[in-house]
C-alpha cells in the first residue's frame, strides 16, 4: 500500500516536472524580454503558435528534425521583425502603450495563424521512435517527454552559458540592471533589445514545436500557456531568470501533485501559490527589492 | 470661446445627446437598448480611467472587478432576492471590497509589476466563474435572473419589457457614479491623484503618503468598476466569464486610450467608437479578431491621445 | 534644543562610502551651506536627512525626536522639506495647481473628498500669498513644464515652502542658471528666510556657486570625498587651506 503511494507520488511529481520544464521553457523567454526591455510580451504565445505551425508546414519537406531545427529560427526571424518595426516604437513611453501592442499583436497572431491554416486542429507527427513508453511501469513517460524535458535542459543549459561567458550575454545581463549607463558605455542599446527579443521568441518558437509534438496544433493553444508563464515569473520574482526556472518548476509540480489529490484544483493551486508568495514575499523567491517598482 | 465656457457647452451638449439618446438614435440606425449598452461599458471605460489616466496606476486586469459585480447582482437575483436595487448593491459590494483586499496586497509594486499581478487577479476571478459551474453556470454563464421592476413608491417602472424606462433607469446611475467621479477629481483627494500621475516622488516628499493614496483610489475605481458590472448584468439579465477575462480589460483600457486618457468624458466617447467599431467588423466578417488587434497596434503607434486628448492639444495651441 | 541633529552618519552604497561618519547640527532660523566638490556626498547626505533611503550608521534627530527610521512622507509633516537638484514639479498642471496641493496637505485636507467654502477660500488666500511671495503671480495659470528653468526652480522652492517647513533643504538652487535668475533665486531665498524669521525657518542649501552661498549663509560646512573637510563661518572657510586644496587641487 505504502509503495502504491510512493509510486504515485513519484509519477506525479515527475509528472509535474515535465509540465514544469515546459512552462519553463515559455517563462523565460517572456522574462527575457521582460527584464531587458520592460514590456510584457501578450504575444509570447502567438509566437508559440506561429512555431507550431511553421514546423508542421515544414515538416513535409525536412522531416521532423529538420522542422524543429528550422521553426524557432524563423520564428526568431518573425519575431525581430516585430520588434524593429513595432515594439521599439514604444520603448521609453509609458509601459501601458508596450501592454496594449503585445495584447492586439496577439489577438492578430491568433486569427492570422486561423486564416492561414484554418480554425481546425492539426496533428503535428513525431518518429515513432519517441512515442514509445520507455518501460511499462512508468507507463506516462514516453520517449517524447523525455526528449521534451532533455531539449529544456540543453535550452536552458545553453541560455545560462550565453549570459555568462558571451559578450552579448554579458551586456544583455547589465543592460537588465541598468540599459542606460551601458548605452552611455558605448553598447548598441537598440541591437542588444533586438538580439534579446530574438532569443525570447527563439525559445517561444521551441515551445510550440515541442508543445505540437505533444498535444497537436491549434490555433489557441498560446493562449493558454501564457497565464502560467506569468504567474511563473510572479512567483519566481521579476528580473531574476532563476527566479522563473524555479518558479516555473514549482508551478508544474504543484499542479502535477494537485491532479492526484484534488484534480479539479489543478490549474488553481497556480493562483494559490501566486496568492501565497505575494502575501508572504512580494517580491518573489528570487526578486530583488526595487526590480520594476 | 473663454475657457469656462467652452466646458460648459460641452457638458451641456454631453447630456442633451445622453437625455435625448431614445430620440435621435433610431434616427441613425441605433436603437435604445444599444445606447443602454454603450452607457454601461462608457462607465466601466470611465473607471479604468480613474485609475489609469488620473492616478497614472497600470491595472490591466480591471475587467475583475467588473465581472464581480456582473455576477454580484445576477447571484442574487437569481438565489437571494427580487430586487434590482439590492442586486445592484451587492455587484457593487462584491467587486469592490475583492478590489480592495486584493488592492492591498499589490498597492507597493509599480509600473508592469503591477499590471502582470492584475492581470493574474483576473484570471483567478474568470477561474473561478468557470469552475464553480454550479454555482455560476460555468462557461454557459449565469441565468436566469431578470432585472426586476422598480417600485418608487408612486408608481412600478417597469424596467425589463420597456427598454426606455430601463435606459432612463441606467441614464440616472450613470449620472450619480459619474458625478462622484467628477467630485473625487476635483477634491483635495483627486489632486492627490494627479500630483502621483505627474511625479510619484515629488508627490512623497510633499508628504503625501503614495500608496496609501494610490489604494484608496484603486478601491474607489473597482467600486465604480463593479457598479458598472452589475448594470450589465441587468442589461443582458445574464452574466459570463468573458466579462472576467483579460480581453475584456483589454477592451476597456482601449476604450479610455481611443477617447483621450487624460480626459473625463474621452472614455465615453471611446466606448461608442469602440462598440461601433466592434459590432460593425464583427457583422462583416468573421475574423474580427484581426481587425480589432491590427486596430490596438494603430491606435497605440498613432492615435497615444485619443480624439479628445488631440481636440484638446488643438484648443490650447 | 537644536532643531536638527545629525549624528555621524554614514552611508554605503556596497563598497562604495558615499557619505562618512558626518555630524551637523542646525538651530532654528539659520541659514547654512553645504559645499563641496562634485560627488563628496552632499546630495547623499541631503538624501539621508530627507529620509529618501536610511543611513548605514548614524542617527539623525528633530527636535530631539529620533526619526532616523521615519519614511519620507512623515518627516515632510513633521517639518521637513526639500528641492531637488534637478527640479521635481507637476510638469502638466499649472503654477497655481502646483502650489495647491501642498498648501492643502499642510492644511491637513489631503484625504478630504469634498472642501467646504471656508476651507477652499483659506486654500486660495493662501496659494495666491506664495504666489506674491515666488514672483510667480503673472505666471499662476501658465503650465510649469512649459516655464523657463528659473520659475520652475522658484515654483519648487515656493512649493516647499508651501508646507510650512521648519527646515527647509535646497539641492543647488541656482543649477544652470545665468547670472540675472542666479541673483533672483537667491533675493527670493534671503526674502524667504527673512520673511520667516518669526517662525525661524532653518535652510540648507547645498550650493556650488560661491557668490550666493557667501551672500547668503551664516555657517558653511564643506564636504570631500563624504566626509566634513571644515566647517565654520564664511570667512574662517575662505581662509582655510584645506578647502582651497580640494576645490583647487594641490598649489603647483
Amino acid at each position: 500500500m505504502r509503495d502504491r503511494m510512493i509510486q504515485l507520488l513519484l509519477f506525479n511529481v515527475t509528472n509535474g516536472l515535465i509540465i514544469g520544464a515546459f512552462y519553463v521553457l515559455m517563462a523565460i523567454g517572456l522574462s527575457l524580454i521582460l527584464n531587458l526591455s520592460n514590456v510584457i510580451n501578450f504575444a509570447h504565445g502567438g509566437f508559440l503558435v506561429i512555431g507550431g505551425y511553421i514546423a508542421y508546414t515544414l515538416e513535409p519537406y525536412l522531416g521532423f528534425w529538420g522542422a524543429l531545427v528550422a521553426s524557432p529560427f524563423l520564428t526568431a526571424i518573425i519575431g525581430l521583425a516585430v520588434e524593429r518595426l513595432l515594439i521599439s516604437r514604444v520603448y521609453g513611453r509609458d509601459p501601458l502603450y508596450g501592454l496594449l501592442l503585445t495584447f492586439g499583436l496577439a489577438f492578430v497572431f491568433e486569427d492570422g495563424t486561423r486564416i492561414i491554416w484554418g480554425a481546425q486542429g492539426k496533428p503535428f507527427t513525431i518518429p515513432a521512435f519517441l512515442s514509445q513508453p520507455l518501460s511499462n511501469q512508468f507507463f506516462f513517460i514516453t520517449g517524447y517527454r523525455v526528449f521534451m524535458v532533455a531539449m529544456v535542459t540543453v535550452m536552458i543549459a545553453l541560455l545560462f552559458l550565453l549570459l555568462r561567458f558571451t559578450r552579448a550575454g554579458i551586456r544583455i545581463r547589465a543592460g537588465t540592471l541598468d540599459l542606460e549607463t551601458v548605452a552611455v558605455l558605448g553598447v548598441n542599446a537598440r541591437a542588444l533589445r533586438s538580439l534579446n527579443f530574438a532569443v525570447g521568441i527563439f525559445l517561444a518558437g521551441l515551445s510550440g514545436v515541442l508543445a505540437g509534438g505533444q498535444l497537436g496544433l491549434e490555433p489557441t493553444m498560446g493562449a493558454g500557456l501564457l497565464m502560467p508563464s506569468f504567474i511563473a515569473i510572479i512567483v519566481g520574482g521579476v528580473g531574476s531568470l532563476v527566479g522563473t526556472l524555479v518558479g516555473g518548476l514549482l508551478i508544474g509540480v504543484a499542479s502535477g501533485v494537485t491532479a492526484v489529490i484534488l484534480p479539479p484544483a489543478s490549474e488553481a493551486i497556480m493562483y494559490v501559490l501566486m496568492a501565497v508568495v505575494l502575501l508572504v514575499r512580494p517580491r518573489g523567491l528570487f526578486g530583488e527589492e526595487g526590480m520594476l517598482t | 470661446m473663454s475657457e469656462v465656457n467652452r466646458k460648459l457647452a460641452m457638458l451641456a451638449a454631453i447630456w442633451a445627446a445622453l437625455i435625448l439618446a431614445p430620440l435621435w438614435m433610431p434616427l441613425v440606425g441605433g436603437y435604445t437598448a444599444l445606447g443602454t449598452r454603450v452607457m454601461v461599458l462608457g462607465l466601466a471605460a470611465m473607471s479604468v480611467n480613474f485609475l489609469l489616466g488620473f492616478t497614472g496606476v497600470l491595472s490591466f486586469g480591471h475587467a475583475a472587478w467588473f465581472g464581480l459585480g456582473a455576477y454580484g447582482c445576477g447571484l442574487l437575483l437569481k438565489f437571494v432576492a427580487l430586487s434590482t436595487p439590492l442586486g445592484l448593491l451587492a455587484g457593487t459590494l462584491l467587486g469592490g471590497v475583492m478590489g480592495g483586499l486584493l488592492g492591498a496586497l499589490i498597492v507597493r509594486r509599480r509600473g508592469v509589476y503591477f499590471a502582470m499581478v492584475t492581470i493574474a487577479f483576473g484570471q483567478v476571478f474568470y477561474y473561478i466563474a468557470f469552475q464553480w459551474s454550479s454555482l455560476t453556470g460555468g462557461d454557459d454563464g449565469l441565468r436566469p435572473f431578470y432585472r426586476q421592476p422598480l417600485h418608487l413608491g408612486v408608481a412600478t417602472v417597469d424596467i425589463l419589457h420597456n427598454s426606455t424606462a430601463f435606459y432612463y433607469f441606467v441614464l440616472v446611475c450613470f449620472a450619480f457614479a459619474a458625478a462622484a467621479m467628477g467630485f473625487i477629481l476635483r477634491s483635495p483627494f483627486g489632486r492627490t491623484m494627479l500630483a502621483i500621475r505627474e511625479n510619484e516622488r515629488r508627490a512623497r516628499f510633499l508628504g503625501i503618503p503614495v500608496e496609501m493614496h494610490i489604494w484608496i483610489a484603486f478601491t474607489l475605481s473597482c467600486f465604480f468598476m463593479a457598479f458598472a458590472g452589475s448594470l450589465y448584468a441587468l442589461v443582458n439579465n445574464f452574466a459570463d466569464p468573458r466579462g472576467l477575462h483579460y480581453s475584456q480589460s483589454g477592451d476597456f483600457v482601449m476604450m479610455a486610450v481611443l477617447g483621450g486618457m487624460r480626459t473625463f468624458w474621452g472614455p465615453l466617447l471611446g466606448a461608442v467608437v469602440f462598440v461601433m467599431l466592434q459590432d460593425y467588423i464583427s457583422s462583416i466578417t468573421i475574423n474580427w479578431q484581426i481587425f480589432i488587434g491590427l486596430f490596438y497596434v494603430a491606435c497605440v503607434l498613432f492615435f497615444p491621445r485619443g480624439v479628445l486628448g488631440i481636440l484638446r492639444r488643438k484648443a490650447t495651441t | 534644543m537644536s532643531l536638527l541633529r545629525v549624528e555621524s552618519v554614514s552611508r554605503h552604497f556596497g563598497s562604495l562610502v558615499a557619505v562618512d561618519g558626518v555630524s551637523l547640527t542646525v538651530e532654528p532660523g539659520e541659514l547654512r551651506a553645504v559645499i563641496g566638490p562634485n560627488g563628496a556626498g552632499k546630495t547623499t547626505f541631503f538624501n539621508l536627512i530627507s529620509g529618501f533611503f536610511p543611513p548605514t550608521s548614524g542617527k539623525i534627530f528633530l527636535d530631539d525626536r529620533d526619526i532616523t527610521g521615519a519614511s519620507s512622507h512623515r518627516r515632510v509633516n513633521m517639518g521637513i522639506a526639500r528641492t531637488f537638484q534637478i527640479t521635481e514639479i507637476f510638469p502638466e498642471l499649472t503654477v497655481r495647481e502646483n502650489l495647491r496641493i501642498p498648501t492643502e496637505v499642510a492644511q491637513g485636507l489631503r484625504l478630504r473628498p469634498w472642501l467646504a467654502r471656508a476651507d477652499d477660500e483659506r486654500v486660495r488666500a493662501r496659494v495666491a500669498e506664495l504666489l506674491e511671495l515666488g514672483g510667480l503671480a503673472d505666471k499662476a495659470d501658465r503650465l510649469v513644464g512649459e516655464l523657463p528653468h528659473g520659475d520652475q526652480r522658484s515654483t519648487e522652492i515656493m512649493m516647499a515652502l508651501a508646507l510650512n517647513p521648519r527646515l527647509l533643504l535646497l539641492d543647488e538652487p541656482t543649477a544652470g542658471m545665468g547670472d540675472r535668475e542666479t541673483y533672483d533665486i537667491t533675493t527670493l531665498i534671503r526674502n524667504l528666510h527673512r520673511g520667516q524669521r518669526d517662525q525661524k525657518l532653518a535652510i540648507v542649501l547645498i550650493e556650488h556657486d560661491m557668490r550666493v552661498v557667501f551672500h547668503l549663509a551664516d555657517r558653511i560646512m564643506v564636504l570631500a570625498e563624504g566626509a566634513v573637510l571644515a566647517e565654520g563661518t564664511p570667512d574662517e572657510i575662505a581662509a582655510n587651506e584645506r578647502v582651497q586644496e580640494a576645490y583647487l587641487g594641490k598649489a603647483a
